[in-house]
């Protein structure tokens, strides 16, 4: 029994090795000073001000900040709100699954079913049309997290202050957003983070033209081209962010990412 | 107001989002599979099921079935890794299982394109793994490890395996540890009670992971584009070719739809065998 249980430990640290060994070295080999990408010459910082002087990338960086911060916002609106009618609504299959379904669609097929919605109403394409798609996936996901929150919330709290006389709006300015707000920032958290990651939908939705290239479609196009230090200072910097937001959004609600 | 009204005014906004922007879509991309490829890439409204026959065709096929063929091996290796893994964070002191599931999911929810360029840097013929081997003397020449299959399900595996533990961890949580005592009670060795009531008990948790990773990685076109460099493709190349390159939308239309299917097929098998468990789990219980 004890044997085995070393044995389990063991395996869950090379699990652990697995998965943060890949990110570690792509971090490290960012602060490498010579243009070779794999083989250790002397700490630089280089590629970092490399990139912060890169105008191509500023500005795709900008691109999809707007894109996140908007689909973000529009995605938690209405995600909290299905979160809440659904909770008071009889439980219907059919709604469920329309709500499973961004998460587990592939990401290919939601993009071209947009590009061909978008090009059959003649739309034109851009960082609307990016911003649009993304509320699509982003609503799904903040749904399901403030769903996750409402499932230990107490009803008698709403019912007590209707008896006592206050308004439903008041209500739930008072008592149900406070109670439930952890949830909705955790949900906007992980929406934003997805949002500013996502790159498929994007590439099909933005239209020709740089002035709609987001930062995942730049990394790509960069990708493509070869193993770069500033592709290693760049991804490192977008891996930092990632996590901070998403530990942030862990610690705001424990139940948001893990079920 | 009243309280249905009410729950109904806040349901619609975001059912008509997921209506317009995600139904009506792929509804189109349904329609646009029974009609032709214009002469100029357009859609010529003819009604006709060739589409459907040529998925059929030989060339596609074999796409198809490379691609389940990836898809599935990268399912097997993320069960078989991640399931003693999720064991392992269940068995742990229950103050310290949240931090190894953050510390699991942390990585599956940031960026999916760096996650795998970051096997780029590890494999190719200049990279660490290469370079180490070849400095412990283990090779003379640098592997060929990177742009081929393995490559393809190393990243699939590298980026599917938290969910798979998550998913495994969750069934396991849910386990009833009296129905385990009680098969060591009468006597089983380790091993039955594993085989015999452990495993059929948490299949479910192990139905969801592997179907979730079957559908995202037989769908998937970024890992077999950076890991399989263009020389291997996969159903999701396919259809990006078929949009963008091609211009066939019919064809990739007819595609995608074979696709949906697929995956509508595996969740409908999952949703079965997780009724089929919490049953004979409710049987073991009473």
């Amino acid at each position: 029994m004890h044997r085995s249980g070393l044995i389990l430990r063991g395996h869950l640290v090379v699990v652990f090795a697995f998965l943060y060994i890949p990110i570690a070295v792509l971090m490290l080999l960012s602060f490498n000073r010579a243009g070779l990408p794999t083989a250790w010459t002397g700490f630089s910082l280089d590629w970092y001000t490399k990139l912060a002087n890169s105008g191509d990338i500023l500005s795709a960086a900008g691109n999809t900040l707007v894109v996140a911060t908007v689909s973000t916002l529009l995605a938690t609106a209405l995600g909290t709100m299905l979160a809440l009618g659904v909770s008071r609504r009889k439980p219907s299959s059919a709604l469920d699954a329309l709500l499973f379904a961004p998460m587990i669609i592939p990401d290919i097929v939601l993009a071209i079913a947009l590009l061909s919605f978008y090009t059959l109403l003649d739309f034109t394409l851009g960082l609307h049309s990016i911003i649009l798609s993304h509320v699509v996936f982003n609503i799904a996901f903040v749904c399901a997290v403030v769903r996750a929150r409402l499932r230990h919330f107490d009803h008698a709290l709403v019912e007590a202050s209707e008896d006592l006389g206050a308004s439903g709006f008041t209500t739930f300015r008072r008592v149900t957003l406070p109670l439930i707000f952890p949830g909705v920032l955790a949900g906007a958290l992980l929406a934003f983070t997805l949002s500013v990651d996502e790159f498929i939908i994007a590439f099909f939705t933005a239209g020709a033209g740089a002035a709609s290239t987001t930062l995942p479609m730049r990394i790509y196009s960069m990708i493509r081209f070869g193993v770069t230090p500033e592709i290693n200072a760049m991804a490192t910097l977008v891996m930092l962010f990632s996590f901070t937001l998403v530990l942030a959004s862990m610690r705001l609600d424990k139940r948001a990412l893990t079920g | 107001m009243r309280q249905s009204t009410r729950s109904l005014l806040l349901v619609l906004p975001g059912v008509g989002w997921l209506t317009v922007l995600m139904v009506v879509p792929c509804i189109l991309v349904f329609v646009y599979a029974f009609f032709e490829r214009g002469v100029y890439g357009g859609i010529d409204y003819r009604f006709n099921l060739e589409n459907f026959q040529r998925t059929g065709e030989a060339v596609y096929f074999s796409i198809f079935l490379t691609s389940a063929k990836i898809a599935g091996l990268a399912t097997l290796v993320a069960v078989l890794i991640g399931y003693p893994a999720a064991w392992a964070i269940a068995r742990a002191p229950s103050n310290r299982q949240t931090r190894y599931l953050v510390l699991v999911m942390l990585p599956f929810w940031s960026n999916f394109l760096i996650r795998t360029y970051a096997w780029i840097v590890l494999l190719n013929r200049e990279g660490l793994i290469n370079r180490g081997l070849g400095g412990l003397g283990l090779i003379d020449e640098p592997l060929n490890i990177l742009y081929n299959q393995f490559a393809i399900v190393t990243g699939l595996v590298y980026n599917y395996l938290p969910f798979v533990i998550l998913a495994i961890y969750s069934s396991i949580q849910q386990l009833n540890r009296e129905v385990l005592e009680a098969s060591e009670d009468l006597g089983a060795p380790a091993w039955k009670t594993f085989l015999r009531v452990t495993l059929p008990l948490t299949l479910p948790g192990v139905a969801a992971g592997a179907v979730f990773v079957f559908v995202l990685s037989i769908g998937n076109f970024i890992t077999p584009d950076l890991l399989g460099g263009g020389r291997i493709q996969m159903v999701g190349n396919l259809i990006y070719d078929q949009f963008l390159t091609a211009r066939d939308w019919p064809f990739g239309a007819a595609l995608s739809m074979f696709l949906i299917m697929i995956m509508m097929a595996l969740l409908f098998a999952q949703a079965v065998a997780a009724n089929r468990a919490q049953r004979a789990g409710g049987a073991i219980h009473a």
